[in-house]
C-alpha cells in the first residue's frame, strides 16, 4: 500500500531522476551561490549589525542588545519616515494600478489581441528606476523642466525642492510611472481571461458598460487587483531608493524620506550603522511579511 | 408573444472578404420554436448574435414583436439568450445570477425573489439557490443558464448549442425538458445546433443553412421527407441519404418508370428506405454492419463498384461481411436532384 502511494506520488509530481548523485547538487549551486552572496550574507551582517553600536570613530564596537531597535521606534523622526512610506506606498500602488486599470479596460475594448499596445506599455518597465528618476527630475525642474513650465503656466507655482506636497507628488508620479506598464500587462491579461461572453450575458441582463466593469469585470479581476497590490506595495516600500535619490533627496526637510532612503542615508551620510542595521531588519520583516500574506492568498486560490 | 423577422440581413465582418451572410430573410411566428441547422462556419452563430444585438446587422432589417431593434442595445431588445459555456456569473449564487438580469431592471427585491423562486422550482434548482456556480454540474448549470433567461418573461429565447457541452444520455433529457419549458411557455425562440437529430426534434420550423444561404425552411418531416437539394438531403437524416453513381441511379430510375432522371439527374435513397428483396436491382457486398439494437446500418459497396451504400435494416437475418445482398426500393422513395445544381428534381412517374 505504502509502496503504491509512493509510486503515486512519484508520477504525479513527474519526479525527475538524476543517475548522477552529485548532478542536481551542481545545477542548483550557481543559484545557491548568488543568494548567499546578495542575500544570506549581507541580511546576517544586517541582522548582526543591528544589536551592535559603533562609536564615532569607529575604533569600538559593543554589543547593545535591543537598543537599536528602541531608540528607532522612539525616534519621531523614524515615525515620520514610516508614516511618509505608507502614504508614499499607498500612492504608489493607488496611482499605478487606477492608471493601469483605464488603461487596460480601454486597450482590451478595441483590441482583443493588444500585442502592440502591450509591446508599447511594457517599455517603461525597462527603464532602470535611477533613469527614470532622473528623467522626472529634469521634466519636473523648477528652472528648466518643461512640465514645471507648463504647471507655471497654468498658474501653479512648482518647487519641489520647497514645498513638501509637491516633491511626494514627483517621487509618486516618477515611482509610479514605471509600475503603470508592469499593472497594464496583468490588468489586461487578467480582463482577456474574461471570457467575452460574461460581459455579453450581462449586456443582454441589462447592465451598462459601468455597471458591468464594476459588477461582472471588477469583481473577477480581484484576484489579479490583489496580487498587484502586495506587488506594488513591495515595489514603492524596497525599489524606490533610486526614485527618489535622483529627484528629491529625501527632502525638502523630511517630506519624501521614505524607510530605504533613510536605511541608506543614515548609513552612509549619518555613519550610524547600528541604527542603519536595525532600520535594514525591520524593513527585511515587512517584505518578509508581505510575501507571506502573498503566499497564503495563492494557496487559497481565487476567492469566488 | 411574439413574432421574429428578418429582412435582407447581410453580414460582412470588419476585414473579411467575402460576407458571412449575404442576405437572409426568414419569418419566425409567435410561439414558434424555430432551429437554425447547418455545418460550422455556416453563420448560425453570427446570425442568432445579430438577433441579440450583439453583433452589428450589415445591412437588412431585424424586427422583433413588430418592433425594428437593429439600432438598440441587447438590453432593449427583450430577448434572453443561453450560451454554449452557459457564460454564467462565476461569482455568484444561482440566485444571484438569476436575480441579476431583474435587478439591473430596477424591480423590486420581493418581487425577484419570487420570481427566482418560480423559476428555481420550475427547473427543479430550488435546493441550489445558494451555491456557486462552480459547484454544480454540468447539467445543473445549464438549467441556471435556462432560469437565468426563463427569470424576465422575455419577447424571445435565443439558444446558442446550449446542449453540447453535455454527455449524451443528458442531452437527450434536456432537450425534451427544453422543448416543454418553451411550449409551456410559448415563448417564440430561435435554436442554434449543429446536430440534425436534435434540429428535428426540437424544431416547429427548421432552417438548414449552408454558407450563410438557407437551403431550406419547413417542418422537420417535410424536410425529411423532401429535402430541397443535395445538400440538405445529406445534412438532415442520419446515416445521410444515399447518393448513388449516374448509370446505377439513372437505371433504377427507369426501371420505377421515372423518365427524367435518364441525362442530368442524382439519384438519392434513404438509408431507411431500403429493404432487403432477394433478386431486387441494388447487389451489394457488404463491408461492415453496425448494429444499433432495433436496427442494423449495412455498409457496403454497389456491383457499378462506384456506389458506396449505407441500409437500414431491421431484423435479424443480416449478412456478414463479403457477402453479396440484393435490396430493394419503393419507386416513390426515391430523391431526383439536378446534376448541376443540386436542386430536386419532381419526379412526374411517383
Ligand atoms: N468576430 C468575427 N470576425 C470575423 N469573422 C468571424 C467572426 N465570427 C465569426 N466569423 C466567421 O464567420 C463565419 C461564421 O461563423 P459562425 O460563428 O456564425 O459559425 P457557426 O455556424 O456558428 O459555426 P459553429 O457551428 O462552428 O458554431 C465563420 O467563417 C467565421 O470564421
Ligand atoms: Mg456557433
Amino acid at each position: 500500500m505504502a509502496r503504491l502511494v509512493a509510486l503515486e506520488v512519484h508520477v504525479l509530481t513527474k519526479k525527475v531522476t538524476f543517475s548522477h548523485r552529485w548532478l542536481p547538487y551542481l545545477l542548483v549551486a550557481p543559484q545557491i551561490a548568488i543568494t548567499l552572496v546578495f542575500f544570506i550574507w549581507p541580511a546576517s551582517q544586517a541582522l548582526y549589525q543591528s544589536v551592535l553600536r559603533q562609536d564615532a570613530f569607529g575604533l569600538k564596537t559593543e554589543y547593545v542588545g535591543l537598543a537599536n531597535f528602541a531608540k528607532l521606534f522612539n525616534d519621531p523622526l523614524y515615525l515620520q519616515s514610516f508614516y511618509t512610506t505608507i502614504t508614499f506606498s499607498a500612492l504608489v500602488a493607488g496611482v499605478s494600478m487606477a492608471v493601469a486599470l483605464v488603461l487596460a479596460v480601454m486597450a482590451d475594448r478595441v483590441v482583443r489581441q493588444a500585442t502592440t499596445y502591450r509591446t508599447l506599455l511594457i517599455w517603461p518597465y525597462a527603464v532602470a528606476p535611477a533613469v527614470a528618476g532622473v528623467l522626472w527630475w529634469f521634466l519636473f525642474n523648477p528652472t528648466i523642466g518643461i512640465a514645471a513650465y507648463a504647471l507655471d503656466a497654468l498658474g501653479y507655482d512648482w518647487n519641489h525642492y520647497v514645498d513638501g506636497g509637491d516633491a511626494m507628488t514627483l517621487i509618486v508620479v516618477a515611482a509610479s510611472w514605471r509600475q503603470v506598464s508592469y499593472n497594464f500587462l496583468f490588468f489586461l491579461a487578467g480582463l482577456q481571461a474574461i471570457p467575452k461572453s460574461l460581459t455579453e450575458a450581462a449586456a443582454i441582463d441589462g447592465a451598462g458598460p459601468l455597471k458591468r466593469f464594476v459588477t461582472i469585470q471588477l469583481p473577477l479581476l480581484s484576484p489579479t487587483v490583489f496580487f498587484l497590490l502586495v506587488v506594488n506595495v513591495v515595489y514603492a516600500f524596497f525599489e524606490t531608493f533610486g526614485v527618489v535619490h535622483a529627484t528629491t533627496d529625501g527632502g525638502p526637510g523630511q517630506a519624501t524620506t521614505i524607510l530605504v532612503y533613510k536605511v541608506w542615508r543614515d548609513a552612509f551620510q549619518g555613519l550610524n550603522l547600528g541604527s542603519s542595521a536595525a532600520q535594514s531588519v525591520v524593513l527585511m520583516a515587512i517584505v518578509i511579511a508581505l510575501t507571506a500574506i502573498q503566499f497564503r492568498f495563492i494557496e487559497r486560490k481565487v476567492e469566488y | 408573444m411574439s413574432d421574429i423577422r428578418l429582412r435582407n440581413v447581410r453580414k460582412v465582418y470588419p476585414g473579411a472578404a467575402e460576407a458571412t451572410i449575404p442576405g437572409l430573410s426568414l419569418d419566425i411566428g409567435a410561439g414558434e420554436l424555430c432551429v437554425l441547422v447547418g455545418p460550422s462556419g455556416c453563420g448560425k452563430s453570427t446570425l442568432l448574435r445579430m438577433v441579440a444585438g450583439l453583433e452589428e446587422v450589415t445591412d437588412g432589417e431585424i424586427n422583433i414583436a413588430g418592433r425594428q431593434v437593429n439600432d438598440l442595445e441587447p438590453a432593449r431588445r427583450d430577448i434572453s439568450m443561453v450560451f454554449q459555456n452557459y457564460a454564467l456569473y462565476p461569482h455568484m449564487t444561482v440566485h444571484g445570477n438569476m436575480a441579476y438580469g431583474l435587478k439591473n431592471r430596477g424591480m423590486p427585491k420581493a418581487e425577484i425573489a419570487e420570481k427566482v423562486g418560480t423559476a428555481a422550482r420550475m427547473l427543479g434548482l430550488a435546493d441550489y439557490l445558494d451555491r456557486k456556480p462552480r459547484q454544480l454540474s454540468g447539467g445543473q448549470r445549464q438549467r441556471v443558464a435556462m432560469g437565468r433567461a426563463i427569470v424576465r418573461e422575455p419577447a424571445a429565447f435565443l439558444f446558442d448549442e446550449p446542449l453540447s457541452n453535455l454527455d449524451a444520455k443528458l442531452r437527450v433529457k434536456t432537450r425534451v425538458e427544453i422543448r416543454d419549458l418553451q411550449q409551456r411557455l410559448g415563448t417564440t425562440s430561435i435554436y442554434v445546433t449543429h446536430d440534425q437529430q436534435e434540429a428535428m426534434t426540437l424544431a416547429d420550423t427548421l432552417v438548414v443553412m449552408n454558407a450563410g444561404r438557407v437551403e431550406q425552411i419547413g417542418p422537420p418531416m417535410e424536410i425529411y421527407a423532401r429535402p430541397a437539394s443535395l445538400f440538405v438531403a445529406g445534412f438532415i437524416g442520419s446515416p445521410p441519404m444515399n447518393v448513388l453513381a449516374p448509370g446505377t441511379g439513372a437505371a433504377l430510375a427507369t426501371a420505377a418508370g421515372i423518365e427524367r432522371a435518364a441525362g442530368h439527374a442524382v439519384v438519392g435513397v434513404r438509408p431507411e428506405d431500403l429493404r432487403a428483396q432477394p433478386g431486387g436491382p441494388l447487389a451489394v457486398t457488404v463491408r461492415v454492419v453496425e448494429r444499433l439494437g432495433a436496427t442494423a446500418n449495412v455498409h457496403g459497396v454497389l456491383d457499378d463498384g462506384a456506389s458506396e451504400v449505407i441500409a437500414s435494416l431491421s431484423g435479424t437475418d443480416l449478412p456478414g461481411p463479403g457477402e453479396v445482398m440484393h435490396l430493394g426500393v419503393n419507386p416513390a422513395d426515391l430523391h431526383l436532384f439536378d446534376h448541376a445544381s443540386g436542386q430536386r428534381l419532381e419526379c412526374a412517374g411517383a
